[in-house]
Order: C-alpha cells, then structure tokens, then sequence
C-alpha cells in the first residue's frame, strides 16, 4: 500500500535543465520529451557540436571544459532558462549535497536525494554508523578517529588479515589498498594515504576486513516524499577492471530467491534510514556463501540503471521526475515483484586499449554503427558518427542493454549486439567485452570482482601469428565488390583490369595485426574469382572459388557484405575506410581489421614524427620533466611525467642515450604522438 | 530461340512503352555439338592458345637473369609499374606485343624492348611508353623506335596525353644506320615530343633509369618531368665518354647526372621521387593536374552485353579462310544487345553495313561477306557517306579475298565503283577502326581500311592473313605465265616443274601473310583473341573519343 502525506506539496515541471552530457543526458532527455517536458542541455566549449546539445530544446554554453562542475554557471543557465528542476545525471554534481543545497535555496528542484541523505553517505563512516544501527549488514571495521599506524594496525590485527585499508572520503578505488598480512601492512597504508590526499586532500583510513572473491551485487532503491520506500531488486557488477564496471546484469546469477529478498529488504531499510528520496543504489559486498555486508550508497540513477528497467519494466528517469513533482512511487513493492521478468545485461563499450591496460583513448569516431534498436536491446550513447571521443570526460561510448527470457538467452544477445557494433578510428574494448562475455565461466555465472586478473591469459590471448585464408578472401571480395563500379559507360572502368592477351591477376596486400597476407586473384566468368593466399595463414594450400555481393546500408555509412566460399556463404558487416577494411562477422567471432599497406613514400612521410623518440601516448597535459639536455639517460628511466584522462602517466626512456632536446614543460598540454624529448646515441656507441 | 531474345530483351527496355523500339537482334544459336562447330572451335582455341603461350612469354620482358638483376636494384618491371601509374581496376590497351617477334634472327627482343599502351591515369586516358630495361637494356632497335613512334601517332590521332617512363641505354650502336638517320627514326620522337606539346598533348616523362645521350632528349623535351633519386641518370654523355673527350675527368653516374643534380642544379627534372612506386605517383598528380575533360562528340547510352557468349566466334569462324559463315554472327557476338540496325541489306549482299553501338558507343560497322561487286562498292561508300555526316565512327570487319574480276565486272566499272569506296574510305575524318578477321588481300585490302588507310587502330584475328593476293593464287598466276613462256618457246612444263615453282612461293605467302610476321613489323596494333575483340574495340573506339571528331571533305568520286 503506498501512503501518500496530504503535506506534500505536488509541483509541475515543464522545463528541465539537464547538468550534464553524454549519453546519460540524451537518456534523460528522452523521457523529458516523453512526459511533454522541455528540456535545457548546458555544454562545455569542447562540446558545442555533441550529441546533447542537438537534441534538447534549448542549449547554453557553460564555459570551458569544467563547465559542467560550474554550481553558478548552471543555476544562472537554470534562471534564465526558466526551468523549474535541475537533473544532474550521474558524475559531475549529481552527489553534491552543496549544490542540491544550492538549488533548493534558489527554489529550483534538484532531482535527487534530499542534501542531507547525500551528505550522510557521502562520508562512509558515518553512512556505515546509519547502516549498522539500521540493522543493515555491515562488515567488521575500524572506522575510528585515531589514525596512528600503531592504532590502525592493532584494529587491522583484531578483525583478521587481509584486510582492506580505504580512505574515507574515497571512491572509485582511489585510496584503496589490500594488505594481506601484517608484513605489508604499513607500505600499504602510506601508499593508500599519499594517494588518498593527491585525491581527495584528506587522508583519513579506514580498516576493515576483506571479503575474498567477492561480488559486487547493488540495490536499487527508490523513496518519496511521502516516506515510502522500494526496491527493485539487485544488479550483479563484479566484473570490474581497475574497480571500474564492465559488464552489469539482472537479476545477479546463482542467488536464491531469500537472498534477493533478503537484499531488496536490507536495502530499503538502508534508504528509509536516511530519508532517501528518489533513486538510489545501495551496494553490497557479497561472500561466495552469499553473506553480504553494506558498502555504500550511491545518492544518484546510476550508469547501470537500464538493466533494472529492462527486467523491472519500469522507466527511472520517468519515476525520479515523478517523484521530484512530489509523486508518490508509482509502483508498488508487490506490483514491480510481479512484473519482474527475465534477465538483462548491460555492457560498457569504452574508447580504451585493453591491451594497453585500458589506457583510455580519445579521437575521431570515423566510424560507428550499432546493432538495430529493438524492445529487447537498447543502445545508450551520446556519441555519432564523425563526433570525437574527448580527452576531457569519460571516454564511454555507448552502453549495449540485452534483455532475454532467461540469462543464457541475453547473454546471447549480447554477444550477438557486440559483434554487430562496429566502431572504427579508436580502440576499444569491444573485442575484450565479446571474449568476457563467451567466456564459459561468465556464462555459467561465476563472477567476482577478480574474474578479469583469474582469467587473464583467456581474456588476453596471445596475438594470432597466422590468419585464416577465408577471412582474407572475405576482405579481398569486399575490397574488390566495392571498387567495381560496372556500368559507368566507360569500357576502361568496366573492363576492369583487362589486359590484352595476357592474365590480369591481381594480388591485394593486406594485414592483420602481425600477420602479413598476400592475396592472389583471378576473375572468373559470372562474377566468381579464384583466390589464393600466401603469407602468414593458417593453411597454404588454399585455392578457392570466392563469389559474393555487398550492399550498403543506406542508415550508416557500413555495407553488408555476403561471400561465398567454395559453397559456403557467410554474411557480415564491412567498414571500408581509406587504409583498412573492417568486417563484423555476424556470426559472434571476433571483428578483424585488415589494412592495406601504405605506400613507402606515404609512410616515411607519417613515420617521420615516429623517430623513436618519446612520445605523448594520448592527449594530456605535461605535470614534470625530469631531464635536461645534454643529460646521459638509462633505458627504463623517467623522463616526463604527465596528466591524461585524470591519471598520471610517466614517460620512460626508450633506450639508453643523452637527451638531446626537451621539447615540452610543465602545463604544456601535448597531443598524442607529440615528441616529449629528443634523444640521440650515446657517446660511446656513435 | 526468337523466345530467348524477347526475354532478354525485356530486361534490356523495361518500360513498356518502350517495346514500340524493340527490335530482332541478330546472330542465331549454333549448334554446338555439330562436329563442323567443335572442329572450328578446336582449331581456334589452338590458335588462339598459340598466341597466349607467345605472349605470355613476352609478357615476362628478358630473361630470368636480368630481371632479376633488376628488380634486386630496388627497381620495378616495365608491367608492374604499368600497374602502378594507372588507376587501380583500369584497363589496358596494350599494343603490338608481338613487335619484334623472330625478326633478329637470334637476338630475342620480347616486345620490341618497349611497352606501350592506353589506360586510365587519374581518370584520364592517357598513352603510356615504357622502356623495358630487362630487354637489352632497354636499347632502342629499329623496331623499338617504331613502335615507339606508333605510340605517338597513336597519341596524337587521339589526342591523348603521353606518359614516357624512361629506361633505356639509348640506340642501339650496332644497329645505328636503322635507327638513327631516317625521318622516322629515333630524332622523331623529339620531334613528335615538341609538336605535341605544341597541339595541347602533354608530355610527362618518369627517369627510372638511364637517359642517355639522345634519351637525354626525352625528359628534356617533357612537359613535367621525374626522375628516380639514386636510379634515374640523365646525361649526353657518360662517364666513360667523359673521360675520353675532357684529360681523364672521373665522375660517377650519380653526380654527372643523377637526380639531385638536375633536380637542384640543372633543373632539367622537375620532381624528385625516392623510389619507382614515388615517382609514379607523381606522375599521377601531374597527369590529375592537367585539367583534362574528354568530351565525346557523340551520344553515349547505357551499355548491353551481346545476347551469346563471345567464345562461340571459335565454332563460328575456324581457321579455314575459304570456308563462308555469315558476317552477322560475327557482329552479334561483339556489338551491345545483339542489336544491328541494317543498311541497304538487299542490296549489294556481299557487303553487310549496319549501326550498332559498342559500350554504349554508336558505331557504322561494315563487313565482308564475301567477294566485292559494284553495288556492294557503292552501297559502302554510300554508308560511310552517312557515318561521315553522322559523325559516327566506323569499324571495319575485314574478310575479303578482293573485288570481283572478270570481264561483266571490268565492263561494269567495278575499277571506278572501288575507287569511290576507296576515295571514301581514305578521307573520312570519322574515328576508323580495322579488324582483319579473316582474308585481306589485295584492293580489298584499300576498301576495307587497310593499314595504308590510317585507321586509328588495326588489329588482327590469329586466323587472318594478309598479302597482295592469296599465296595459292599468286602461286598460280605465276605457274600460267612461266608455262604460257615456255609453250612460246616449245617447251614443255612438267607437274613437277609446276610444283617447284609452285610450292616456295606458296610457303612464302603463308610465312609472310601469317599474323605473327605482320604483328613483328608493326603492320598491325596486335593479334587479339577473337573472344576479347568486343573489349578491345571498346577500349580503342573509347580512346579515339579523347579527340573531336571533324568534318569530312571527300575527293572526286569517279562516276
């Protein structure tokens, strides 16, 4: 029964400033058009041409790339704009209590929680307090005002090795460290510290046990106004890499129905305890005997609401602007029981190389195309194709939400929207996605929090060495579908490659990673060709009739490509940009990229800025340099150090040598591949 | 049968009032499992098989040694960087591969040492000439030179920008007195090389190689030019010459004439390239700059395929030039949809004139299909007449074993009927194109467009032959006169005497008559398969299209 108090005063929106960017704000916008209200985007400079902006009723500029941490900027735009409430996504100010504190004093609604229940949680001592005497599980900790190295690891002793040491006010893994045993304890705690000041400027510990293989299992949870309070059940986030999510689901696998009950339960006395209002996410830590023990409480919609959407039915964003009009839930706890159904996963496609361990990466997005949009697969993104992935925020592309009938069912959606999204220009992790999501113990549901480092050497294959010849025929049928252009009225184009009395062979270099492929073709009649490839294949006898179409798909700028291979026919999608062609096979495997080998003269020319010398690996900004000219440097040696994507990077000597030039120094922003320091051959070896 | 082509013909013409327009085409089914078929189809596949092996070979240029010795200095063959220079995809027109085929006796010079052809650069259709430098050097022959003037004429009929990739030790020394002095000797091509130039054809060279003495001429005379750093040499005289005419100066290739020098010094280069794949592009830019636009003079529509197979003309001919086939199955098997619209069909039958179109391109197709007579005379003068005023181009189908003779053919002027179709023939300024697909022999010869004739392109079937009369014929008239001498003398001229004066000239005839010994002397711009000579009349008639087509003034036709 939901209780509605006569006191609360119902409000109307209908215009809504929406303080932040990316896909969260496009979702945002989406269900603000739906419910008929209007919607105010705010962007930074860097961000004029985004996705946002094009799609919201009105936009403001809020200056330059921290514009969107500007409180005053964003009320000012909120003023003049007329809107009545202030929705602030996820990041940025979304858990502010300052600026919910702001608006609410300026008399615009912030949909979010009430200040306070932001504050409380904010600070996980006092939330662990709240939690504990809410009788929420907690786990065993020192949380005490003390901070000596003898207190802390006397209390680290008494709750028993490992422990986890974590600064208070921390996050995101930042300030976080494991000591296994009484050995490490103290290097730990200095590391943790030193890091938890460079972040957060306080450098308060916290001790308590920790839980091994843990899942990350959350709550998500929903109050109003009125003092009622709802869960809509749990979302599984233990594969994480670098304590950032990857692949989230719901409902978590392999927990009873109890447990789910029991958590639903927990969760909801968690937000009533703080007066929760609006959407919030409580999460858990949870044993393999599934005990699970309060961590936090995130006081905003997170990133990965839409699978709790997908099973629950339910729309978030809709609720949180119902609920900020002073709505009550519009659900019941027993009716979202009811209509929970079936399983989804959602999955984080990132501009980063996993391979490089997931160094995020920024630029032109020269291609993007993804799986069709269908009531049981939802692409989120604020990205286009042609836009730039920017250095300055999140490099998240899009977010893939499958839902199915059952987790085997989605997690085969998921699979298959992964190999149908094709992103060309950037590296991403969509290949390393598509491995996690095949892996035999994701499918079977055995997920933790360490799952990445235990299945390393599964998720991070060894480099092919050898292609298989049919994936080469496919990209030389693309490539030559595509360069016939027949019918042009010009016998020179349409007698392609003729030549009088003599065979016109042809033969297409291309490249696979490190696998080097020449493939030999001779036109057939009817439109078939003989191929032949040598090189680095799998399999050196290999002639084969190859025949095939390709049609473009007129929506995005990709073609689907159709081949046939001594009778077999294989469908994929094909990206052709100027030096590679890329094919999607529709059938789960992995995406191949095969680039055509520049010309000697084009790539002296592009290597020419490649000397061998340092350079920036991505777009940053330049915090120390620690050599001068004329210096002798070791190979290894720290040469530069600097800031990108909010971590620090330090840039090594490639080899032994004496710095010959500087090029850079400090707060110099530097693009990727600039030259940081110039170094020439020791004496001695010249 | 008639079934099949309305159904074909539907998909050609596929609005339905287009049906009004639909025609018969030409051309029937053949049988193919009749045995005369399957013996003239194996007698050609084997001709024509004979001609890929030979060419085949020459396609390589010299011998395994010295393409490896180049090709191990960084440098590319004459046909990849063919390859390179064009569009990817474009076709090649390439001419006479069989210049210089047995005509040195023993001294093999594949190709005449030279490549030359047409094929698209940055979208243009341009007249490449290659020296091949695994061949001798790359030294110019007599032959070498004349095909490389014809490459020029080529150019210049067609008006056709000319792309000269340079390689070559210069002329031949031991074969000066062939080469050097004559108006068409090598001092031509920097004649042609100037007077182009001057008419609007640019000239491009690419110094891949050496470029010496007179060769030194053909960048020097260029428009742009390019040459390979390190690879390229251009000088009058070389080192060792050097040497001798100055007291022992010493110099290397390099420093006399390598690219850094004329690229920074002398400026007789234009463009450095690090390497031949540079250098050709380059080459490519340059030809993207030119700022060409062709503009056909005539009406272009969508191309059709020929409703049979083009293999089939094997079962259709053979080899046996006495053997009579109708000149229409020919045509149906080459021109866009089978479609043939016919002038004049009943009269003067022995002459089959017609408009087709070739890749979309209109064409006035005349054919032998048999012996000429007047009317035949006057009905292909009268055609050409028309494609004249049309400004259509015409092709030529030769089989023809000449005019009729005989006294009712004499009395009936057949001489003056034949020169008008001579007098046609030569002054019409429409693009003309030959095909020898059979006989060519004597006047038939000049009506059909003969070499003498200028048209812009010759080429010739494996089966054909061509001489002043038939070698049996000619064998003949000289058997009737030496046995009409030796009957004024009394004397008696016996079988055998008859067979030995017979038989040499015979073999002769058929030497000198065959393909490969006209193709060797450049009579002809190739021996083409049967099967490709949709595509290569395609090509050449879409290469005379680079040049306006102009009026046509006839001389006095003889009435």
């Amino acid at each position: 029964p939901v209780e509605i108090n006569e006191n609360v005063k119902e409000t109307q929106i209908s215009k809504l400033l929406i303080a932040n960017r990316g896909e969260i704000a496009c979702r945002v916008m989406k269900t603000a058009k739906n419910m008929g209200i209007s919607t105010v985007a705010v962007y930074s400079e860097v961000d004029r041409s985004q996705m946002h902006v094009q799609m919201a009723d009105e936009a403001f500029c809020i200056g330059d790339e921290q514009g969107y941490l500007g409180m005053d900027g964003i009320l000012n735009v909120a003023k003049d704009s007329g809107a009545e409430a202030i929705h602030p996504g996820y990041g940025f100010l979304s858990e502010n209590a300052e600026f919910a504190e702001l608006c609410s004093s300026n008399g615009v609604i912030f949909v979010g929680p009430p200040p306070s229940a932001i504050r409380d949680m904010g600070i996980k001592s006092t939330s662990k307090r709240i939690m504990s005497a809410a009788n929420v599980p907690i786990i065993e900790g020192y949380h005490g005002e003390e901070q000596s190295d003898s207190r802390l690891l006397e209390e680290a002793h008494g709750i028993g090795f490992p422990v986890m040491i974590k600064a208070v006010r921390g996050g995101g893994g930042k300030g976080m460290r494991i000591a296994t045993s009484r050995d490490v304890f103290l290097e730990q705690l200095s590391s943790a510290r030193s890091e938890a000041i460079k972040s957060f400027g306080d450098d308060v510990m916290l001790v308590e046990k920790y839980v091994d293989r843990p899942r990350h299992v959350e709550v998500q949870v929903f109050g109003d106004h009125h003092g009622n309070a709802v869960h809509l059940f749990e979302r599984d986030c233990s594969v994480q890499r670098r304590h950032q999510k990857v692949i989230e689901e719901s409902p978590a696998p392999g927990i009873s129905l109890r447990t789910r009950t029991n958590l639903g339960e927990a969760a909801v006395r968690a937000a009533r305890a703080v007066g929760y209002v609006g959407a919030g996410t409580v999460e858990f830590v949870m044993d393999p005997q599934q005990n699970f023990y309060f961590m936090e409480m995130n006081t905003r919609l997170q990133v990965e609401h839409p699978v709790t959407e997908m099973v629950t039915g339910t729309d978030l964003v809709e609720w949180q602007l119902l609920v900020a009009q002073g709505h009550p839930i519009p659900s019941t706890q027993q009716e979202i029981f009811d209509r929970t159904r079936g399983h989804a996963f959602e999955a984080r496609i990132y501009a980063e190389d996993p391979d490089d361990d997931f160094m995020p990466r920024a630029g032109p997005l020269i291609h993007l195309s993804a799986p069709k949009v269908t009531p049981n697969t939802r692409v989120e993104t604020g990205v286009r194709q042609g836009d730039v992935v920017s250095h300055y925020y999140d490099p998240m592309i899009a977010k893939l939400v499958v839902w199915g009938k059952d987790r085997g069912s989605a997690l085969r959606g998921l699979v298959r929207g992964l190999g149908e999204y094709s992103v060309v220009g950037l590296d991403t992790n969509i290949k390393f996605l598509q491995r996690l999501a095949l892996h035999p113990s994701f499918k079977a549901g055995d997920v933790h929090t360490g799952f990445i480092e235990q299945h390393n050497e599964a998720l991070f294959p060894d480099k092919p060495t050898e292609i298989s010849p049919h994936a080469a025929c496919r990209a030389a049928l693309g490539y030559l579908l595509l360069e016939e252009t027949p019918n042009t009225q010009d016998p020179f184009v349409d007698c392609s490659n003729f030549q009088v009395n003599i065979p016109s062979p042809r033969t297409i270099e291309l490249t696979v990673g490190d696998c080097d492929v020449i493939v030999g073709i001779t036109p057939l009649s009817d439109g078939k060709y003989s191929m032949n490839v040598n090189g680095d294949v799998t399999n050196e006898n290999n002639d084969m009739i190859v025949s095939g179409s390709l049609t473009k798909d007129i929506m995005t700028s990709s073609m689907n490509l159709k081949t046939t291979i001594d009778d077999i026919t294989t469908s994929e999608k094909m990206v052709f940009i100027p030096d590679s062609i890329h094919l999607y096979p529709t059938n789960g495997e992995e995406s191949l990229k095969f680039s055509l080998p520049l010309p000697k003269y084009l790539s002296e020319f592009a290597a020419s800025g490649v000397s061998g010398d340092p350079m920036a690996p991505m777009v940053g900004e330049i915090q120390k340099v620690l050599v001068t000219p004329g210096e002798e440097v070791a190979q290894g040696q720290p040469l530069v150090v600097m800031i990108a994507m909010k971590m620090e990077h330090t840039i090594r000597s490639p080899r032994d040598g004496v710095v010959e030039s500087v090029h850079v120094a400090a707060k110099d922003n530097v693009a990727r591949f600039d030259v940081l320091v110039k170094l020439v051959q020791a004496f001695n070896e010249q | 049968s008639l079934n099949r082509h309305v159904i074909r013909l539907r998909n050609i013409y596929t609005t339905p009032a287009a049906c009004r327009d639909w025609v018969i085409p030409i051309g029937t089914e053949q049988d193919v499992k009749s045995d005369s078929y399957k013996k003239n189809y194996d007698d050609m596949s084997k001709l024509v098989g004979e001609l890929r092996n030979k060419t085949e070979k020459i396609s390589l240029g010299g011998n395994d040694k010295s393409r490896e010795r180049h090709t191990s200095k960084g440098k590319l063959l004459v046909r990849d960087r063919i390859k390179l220079l064009t569009d990817p995809g474009s076709a090649f027109l390439e001419f006479s591969q069989l210049a210089g085929y047995d005509l040195y006796g023993k001294e093999e010079v594949p190709a005449g040492g030279i490549i030359t052809g047409i094929g698209k650069i940055a979208g243009t259709e341009c007249m490449i000439v290659a020296n091949d430098a695994t061949v001798k050097g790359g030294s110019y022959y007599p032959i070498t030179v004349q095909k490389h003037l014809r490459a020029q004429a080529i150019a210049r009929e067609n008006n056709l920008t000319c792309v000269y990739l340079v390689d070559s030790g210069g002329a031949n020394l031991p074969r000066q007195a062939d080469v050097f002095p004559d108006r068409d000797h090598f001092g031509r091509i920097f004649y042609n090389q100037a007077t182009m130039s001057a008419a609007g054809m640019s000239q491009i060279a690419v110094v891949m190689g050496s470029c010496t003495a007179g060769g030194a001429y053909v960048p020097a005379m260029s428009d742009e030019s390019i040459i390979v750093h390190n690879q390229g040499t251009i000088f009058l005289g070389g080192p060792p010459l050097v040497r001798a005419a100055t007291a022992g100066e010493v110099v290397t290739v390099e420093e006399l004439g390598g690219a850094d020098l004329h690229c920074k010094t002398s400026g007789v280069t234009d463009h450095y390239a690090n390497d031949d794949p540079h250098a050709l592009h380059i080459a490519r830019s340059i030809v993207k700059n030119l700022n060409l636009k062709k503009n056909p003079d005539i009406v272009i529509e969508k191309p059709v395929d020929p409703l049979f197979d083009s293999k089939e003309l094997y079962g259709i001919v053979g080899t046996d030039l006495k053997k009579q086939y109708d000149c229409r199955e020919v045509i149906a098997r080459i021109v866009d949809g089978s479609r043939f619209d016919e002038f004049k069909k009943m009269y003067g039958d022995t002459l089959v004139c017609g408009f087709s179109r070739i890749f979309g391109m209109p064409v006035g197709i005349i054919a032998n299909n048999g012996v000429l007579f007047s009317e035949s005379a006057l009905k292909g003068t009268h055609f050409i007449e028309l494609c004249c005023q049309r400004k259509i181009p015409l092709l030529f189908l030769q089989n023809i074993t000449g005019f009729m003779v005989g006294r009712a053919a004499e009395a009936g002027g057949i001489a003056k009927d034949g020169a008008k179709m001579v007098t046609a023939v030569a002054c019409a300024q429409v693009p003309k194109i030959t095909v020898l697909i059979g006989g060519s022999y004597g006047a038939g010869n000049y009506g059909m467009c003969g070499r003498s004739y200028n048209p812009r392109f010759l080429y010739m079937w494996p089966n054909s032959r061509i001489s002043v009369m038939g070698g049996e014929q000619a064998a003949t008239v000289l058997a009737t006169i030496t046995k009409d001498q030796r009957e004024r003398e009394g004397k008696e001229f016996t079988k055998d005497e008859e067979d030995q004066l017979k038989n040499p000239i015979i073999a002769r005839f058929e030497k000198e008559g065959n393909p490969y010994y006209a193709s060797a002397r450049l009579w002809d711009d190739g021996v083409i398969d049967p099967a490709d000579t949709r595509t290569v009349v395609g090509l050449s008639l879409s290469a005379t299209l680079n040049a306006p087509i102009p009026r046509t003034k006839f001389g006095v036709f003889r009435m």
